[in-house]
């Protein structure tokens, strides 16, 4: 095994406290007596109880959800369609032209997408709600799918799919039976991302929502623009945690999946 | 048969990039051509079948560009956006790379583990981790009672509202963005590489400069324009930890929307920022076409 | 074919020398074209039924192109194939009688052994009982019974070859595609799989193409080897007729070790004699055609005799010094230098000890060989 040396030893120490002090303070605040965050008063859990007195967060909470799960929903299955197009297409009529599409939105600013959306929605007489932030966030969304699934379809053999084709696979069953389920965890992972970047999203949405649809990001930017309190460290520990949580268990499982096939393939060289 | 299944394949997400990405970008451009007006969409001309096409180019022009350029608060604020930025990025990067060079020098079993721990952060909600340094530099926020608390100050630190609150906001969000991509160059370099530096009369220090800095120069390119160019539009950042005289073209762009409702000089700063971004974008994907080429 | 029995082979099996024979495939005048790149070059080749049949070649030569065109993973650009006197062209890869073999395997990794082989089968419909005794009676050629619930990467690189060997041959095909399908394992194990491949071959009575770039598998494997390059086949026959005969200098250096002497051919009274250099005396060859002018002679280096004392009953005899030798353990190579500086190879076969070799290093040796020991080329 390799020593660290203490240069290395400290700068990722200091990284990783710089990385995680800032969200650790905010959830040991979040169980603070007092509503002068910055004052430690005692432990208490009062403002849990307040957030989920607060109809107002809830609600918002609830679009998000809504807005997360059908944009990611549908930006999966366009993301994974565009995927297939980018690596096994070929050619076709205005392919630059596609491909462009599909990066640049990653590169775009926010502001911008944001703003051309809503100038859309208008020019065509939308009424701005769910419906539009759905829109929106499938927009951007399916280009992250597209980029996570393409990178896993460019190191996919191809032969396994003309295997299906050659043992009597349609093009539909072949996907449908091989391509899908080899794809599945990048596909998932997908669908993930574009959740979370749902979830996640301020700027678009803001220009997205109508009056009567806020989503949770809105609801916290409108509320820390005047300063910090302590629902919303409440709120922002139940979501790192959730975040945490999810990340941590989908590690252990690729973990322990690796160590399984490693397991499974000295057994098969043991046993051949 | 097959043409009609591949064409089927292609026109939705095809189509649907057309209408909500690149015509939104055209009705951008086409308002940033026109006039404001006190009405409900607040610009003329508007498209008007009958009269045709060429009405509706005739009465295009120019003038949101030209107040732009005349005024100097959108010129400011183009200058200060690219400046802070640059000196994000570069502090990000100052930050980053010894992260990404302790994280490749790590033991093979801690890898999977610290690359988890600095992706993490990117799945929490952007918006809180910006927040969570409100707490931490406003004057009684947690920085200044332990640097008061030591005796290293006697008075609160102004960080809050300061463009140094901006650029520790900007180096804390999109730090995994640039450990990352130099994290994976440095990963696959061969160990051996310093070993022959060293062997051919390096010492530790100089094979660095000569050898490792040198060959992780694609994924510190790479991390550079992950950080540049988000930052560059950036609006959270500068709205929640930046003051009132933090000067950012994506705040006066969403100000000019939602304050002055002025759409087609909001228009027209969007167009600006955009062909702003075109540069860096091309170069980065030039950087990336010659990274997947040398693979 | 005269024989009813399904398992035998005739040793006389040489359909291609049958004029009324029809052959199972027929490629005619085909081109297949990439852009600007020509991988199949205006060929034309007739496999027969119940061939072994190899296309050699180094890569990029255009045999896999080639394969591929069979399984209908390509279309000739130009030209025709015929299966059974079928046009190929109009049909899909999944409705072809062919089945392939892949050079990755491309096994299903989310599928058992036993589902991997039967997933052909469900595509066809046939009805579940007789799946699993196909499946299983496949499973017993290929001797994979205790694994048949594995998934593909719990088993070794050789029990994959099998899986994937049985898939391929589960639906019965009417011609089996293999592209290089050894050409993972190491070499021993690779030798035994030879000859589990032609014992398979025979038992089903399928026709197999092989795709290989390792001439000495296709020797010997395959009832015929095409030697391709370029898009072009330079010779197709019998691997012995390929070795003993090449038609070319290509095919000659290809195959096996050779050398090669460029001289001027001109007739004598026993066949020809071809010069080749000033200070060497001029090589007796029996030249097969009229041969004369610039020509080659080929000469394998088994067929040289390596001896200290000067031979007197051989037509053709060199002299010269030993300058390196390669020991192999069953045979020796040695590489004597003539009096031109021309290095010649010879090998001979150690069947006496070590110590009592008669000639080493810068000994002076003769080198000796009959007249009909070479072949005499064109090109």
């Amino acid at each position: 095994m390799r020593r660290m040396s203490w240069f290395n030893v400290t700068s990722l120490t200091f990284g990783l406290a710089f990385l995680y002090l800032p969200m650790l303070l905010l959830i040991i605040y979040s169980f603070n007596e007092s509503r002068l965050v910055t004052v430690w008063a005692g432990f208490s859990t009062k403002w849990y109880g307040e957030l989920f007195q607060n109809e107002a967060f809830l609600d918002a909470a609830l679009v998000t959800l809504k807005v997360g799960f059908f944009s990611a929903t549908v930006a999966t299955v366009l993301g994974t369609m565009a995927a297939w197009i980018l690596v096994r297409g070929g050619k076709f009529f205005g392919r630059t032209l596609f491909s462009g599409m599909i990066y640049a939105p990653l590169v775009m600013p926010e502001v911008i997408t944001g703003l051309s959306l809503l100038l859309l929605f208008i020019a065509i007489g939308m009424d701005r709600g769910v419906m539009t932030i759905v829109l929106a966030h499938t927009t951007f969304s399916m280009c992250y799918v597209s980029v996570v699934v393409s990178s896993r379809l460019v190191a996919f053999d191809k032969s396994m799919e003309e295997a299906a084709l050659d043992l009597g696979c349609t093009p539909a069953s072949a996907f449908f039976l091989v391509t899908l389920p080899l794809i599945a965890p990048a596909v998932l992972s997908g669908w993930l991302l574009a959740f979370t970047l749902s979830l996640d999203d301020l700027v678009i949405a803001s220009f997205a929502a109508g009056p009567s649809s806020t989503t949770l990001p809105i609801k916290i930017f409108s509320s820390v623009r005047l300063g910090v309190t302590p629902e919303i460290n409440a709120l922002s520990t139940i979501m790192i945690s959730i975040v945490a949580i999810g990340v941590i268990t989908a590690s252990l499982v690729t973990k322990q999946a690796i160590a399984r096939a490693k397991r499974d393939e000295q057994k098969a060289i043991q046993d051949g | 048969m097959n043409m009609l299944r591949r064409t089927a394949l292609i026109l939705p997400p095809y189509l649907w990039l057309l209408m909500l990405f690149l015509v939104p970008f055209l009705i951008v451009f086409k308002i940033s051509l026109s006039d404001i007006e006190l009405a409900i969409p607040p610009y003329t001309p508007t498209y008007d079948p009958e009269k045709g096409i060429w009405d509706l180019l005739s009465q295009l022009d120019f003038e949101n560009f030209i107040f732009l350029s005349e005024d100097s608060l959108y010129f400011k604020a183009y200058l200060s956006s690219l400046k802070i930025a640059i000196i994000s990025t570069f502090l990000t990067l100052l930050v980053g790379f010894p992260i990404a060079w302790a994280m490749a020098r790590a033991a093979d079993h801690w890898r999977p583990t610290l690359m988890m721990l600095v992706i993490l952060p990117f799945w929490t909600s952007f918006l809180i981790r910006v927040y969570a340094w409100k707490g931490i530099l406003s004057q009684e926020g947690y920085l200044n009672q332990m640097l008061m608390n030591i005796g290293l100050i006697s008075d609160p630190l102004v960080i809050l509202n300061t463009n140094i609150a901006v650029y520790i906001g900007i180096v804390y969000t999109y730090l995994p963005f640039m450990v990352l991509p130099i994290y994976a160059t440095l990963e696959k370099l061969d160990e051996s590489l310093n070993e022959a530096a060293v062997d051919l009369g390096c010492t530790r220090t100089s094979a660095f400069w000569l050898v490792t800095l040198p060959l992780s120069k694609p994924g510190v390119i790479a991390g550079c324009f992950l950080v540049f160019i988000p930052a560059l539009g950036e609006f959270v950042i500068p709205e929640l930890l930046g003051g009132s005289n933090t000067l950012m073209i994506g705040k006066v762009l969403y100000q000019e929307f939602f304050s002055n409702r002025d759409w087609p000089v909001a228009s027209a700063v969007a167009v600006i920022l955009l062909l702003i971004l075109i540069i860096p974008i091309i170069l980065f994907q030039k950087n990336q076409e010659k990274q997947e080429a040398g693979q | 074919m005269t024989s009813t029995d399904a398992a035998a082979v005739p040793a006389d099996f040489a359909p291609w020398e049958n004029a009324d024979e029809k052959p199972l495939i027929e490629f005619q005048n085909v081109t297949k074209r990439f852009g600007d790149f020509t991988a199949i070059d205006n060929l034309n080749l007739q496999i027969y039924e119940r061939e072994f049949f190899a296309l050699l070649g180094p890569s990029g030569c255009g045999k896999t192109t080639l394969m591929r065109m069979l399984a209908g993973f390509e279309t000739p650009t130009e030209g025709t194939i015929l299966l059974g006197g079928q046009d190929m062209a109009p049909i899909p890869p999944n409705k072809r009688a062919t089945n392939m073999m892949f050079q990755s395997y491309a096994l299903f990794p989310h599928l058992s052994v036993a589902d991997n082989i039967a997933f052909g089968l469900k595509r066809d419909g046939i009805p579940k009982a007789d799946i699993d005794a196909r499946v299983d009676e496949m499973i017993r050629l290929v001797q994979l019974g205790q694994f048949a619930k594995r998934k593909p990467h719990q088993i070794s690189g050789g029990q994959r070859q099998r899986v994937a060997l049985a898939r391929s041959l589960a639906k019965a095909p009417k011609l089996l595609l293999l592209d290089e399908p050894l050409g993972a394992l190491d070499k021993k194990l690779r030798q035994e799989t030879q000859f589990e491949l032609m014992d398979i071959q025979e038992k089903t009575g399928t026709t197999f193409v092989i795709v290989t770039h390792d001439q000495e598998e296709a020797m010997t494997v395959a009832s015929r080897v095409a030697v391709m390059d370029h898009g072009k086949l330079i010779q197709v026959d019998t691997p012995a007729g390929i070795y003993e005969n090449p038609n070319s200098t290509y095919v000659a250096d290809f195959i096996g070790d050779v050398n090669i002497l460029e001289g001027h051919a001109a007739k004598s009274d026993a066949g020809c004699q071809i010069t080749w250099a000033e200070g060497q005396p001029a090589i007796n060859s029996n030249c097969g055609t009229d041969l004369s002018g610039k020509v080659h002679f080929a000469i394998r280096p088994e067929k040289i005799t390596v001896s200290a004392d000067k031979p007197t009953d051989k037509p053709n005899v060199l002299q010269g010094k030993v300058h390196d030798i390669a020991y192999l353990g069953n045979i020796s190579t040695y590489h004597v230098r003539l009096s031109n500086g021309q290095i010649i190879k010879a090998q001979s076969a150690n069947n006496r000890r070590l110590s009592r070799r008669s000639f080493t290093w810068e000994d002076d040796v003769y080198l000796s060989f009959t007249d009909t020991a070479g072949v005499v080329l064109a090109e």
